[in-house]
């Protein structure tokens, strides 16, 4: 195969592999551009949140706030916190990322939401030599981008028809979508420790302002995760974590 | 779009992009310790479960542990049905018409 056909096949595996995740995404999106219509943001404001900040927990977070008239530097701050995550995120990518060049970088780490970091996470580790891998990225990440756009415009144009969107429960699907990612991955006793340990503690954090917490209960998670394997290995009573294509249904 | 919106779009945008980027950026040039490289797949499953317990369990911000609890019981079934199944698409789907639903009857 030529390497342009190569990339090509790479492009379209990575639409495929998140088609589901932008399934879960479009209600998600047009609530955004409901919310953010009655929040009294204007309908450019909601559109460029969209093209330029593309990040849809913190937009929604914001949404939110200037409903409630809070300041400009509170929903910066609050953006900070609620974002944090995905500097774990390109934490976790980098060290497969390494030839790449900052033209490839650069955007790439624009278009890094949760849904496209764990298709592509789960395509980095899979054993094959390929590489274009980033060209799976980035059919991902457009794939993602363009119905963002889509949805906040759909949610921004019914939003002023429609009263009270944050009501009407919709915000299931970015959970239900989740819940199907983790489930799978479950099997492995590790990565169920780190998902108890990371809820519990998600739970007992609920508290802190801002999801703070969020980080805190992720970052014991880990903790708890690696704690577990390595105490696995020195017993040797199951096997290791299964490979990672398992966590996931195949594209 | 007024000036005051323009500022708050632009933070957010510079904000979320300076945490995106500088990890990729930096990081790909040195090299992580082993075990920090081994303990970064439990990010996936531990960011997510953090997010998806309180959801499910604290949707209105206190514990609400109740059959008229439509996320926490939608959320179950869909567990339920990823486990068996793991499809993703069926799973979002069926997840999101069943919340609907349940919402509706109870």
């Amino acid at each position: 195969m030529s390497a342009e056909s190569s990339r090509r096949a790479e492009f379209w595996r990575g639409v495929r592999a998140t088609f589901p995740l932008v399934v879960g995404a479009i209600p998600f999106g047009i609530i955004f551009g409901a919310l953010a219509v009655n929040s009294g943001l204007s309908a450019a404001a909601a559109a460029a949140m969209s093209a330029f900040v593309f990040a849809g927990s913190s937009q929604f977070i914001a949404a939110g706030l200037v409903g409630g008239g809070a300041g400009v530097l509170l929903i910066v701050m609050t953006t900070f916190v609620v974002n944090l995550r995905h500097a774990l995120y390109s934490v976790t990518l980098a060290p497969y990322m390494k030839h790449l060049p900052q033209r490839w970088l650069a955007p790439l780490a624009f278009w890094l939401t949760d849904e496209s970091f764990l298709v592509v996470v789960e395509r980095y580790r899979q054993p094959d030599a390929s590489p274009y891998k980033h060209w799976f990225f980035l059919g991902s990440a457009l794939f993602m981008y363009t119905n963002w756009q889509l949805c906040t415009w759909i949610g921004v144009f019914t939003g002023r028809t429609l009263p009270n969107p944050g009501g009407w429960g919709l915000d299931f699907a970015l959970i239900v979508t989740f819940i199907g990612m983790i489930t799978p991955g479950l099997r492995s006793r590790p990565v169920a420790m780190s998902a108890l340990v990371a809820g519990a503690t998600a739970l007992l954090l609920a508290g802190l302002p801002n999801r703070l917490g969020l980080i805190g209960a992720t970052l014991t998670g880990v903790l708890a995760g690696a704690l577990t394997e390595r105490w696995m290995a020195a017993h040797r009573t199951e096997p290791l974590t299964p490979p990672t294509a398992e966590r996931l249904p195949p594209p | 779009m007024i000036w005051n919106e323009i500022i708050l779009v632009a933070s957010m945008a510079a904000v979320t992009f300076l945490i995106r980027w500088p990890p990729l950026a930096l990081v790909s040039r040195i090299a992580l310790p082993q075990p920090v490289v081994d303990a970064l797949k439990f990010i996936p499953p531990a960011v997510l479960a953090a997010i998806v317990v309180p959801a499910m369990l604290t949707p209105n911000g206190t514990l609400d542990v109740h059959p008229g609890n439509a996320y926490l019981v939608a959320g179950a079934a869909s567990g339920l049905l990823a486990w068996r199944t793991r499809n993703l698409l069926a799973t979002i789907l069926f997840g999101m018409i069943f919340f609907l639903i349940w919402r509706r009857l109870w």
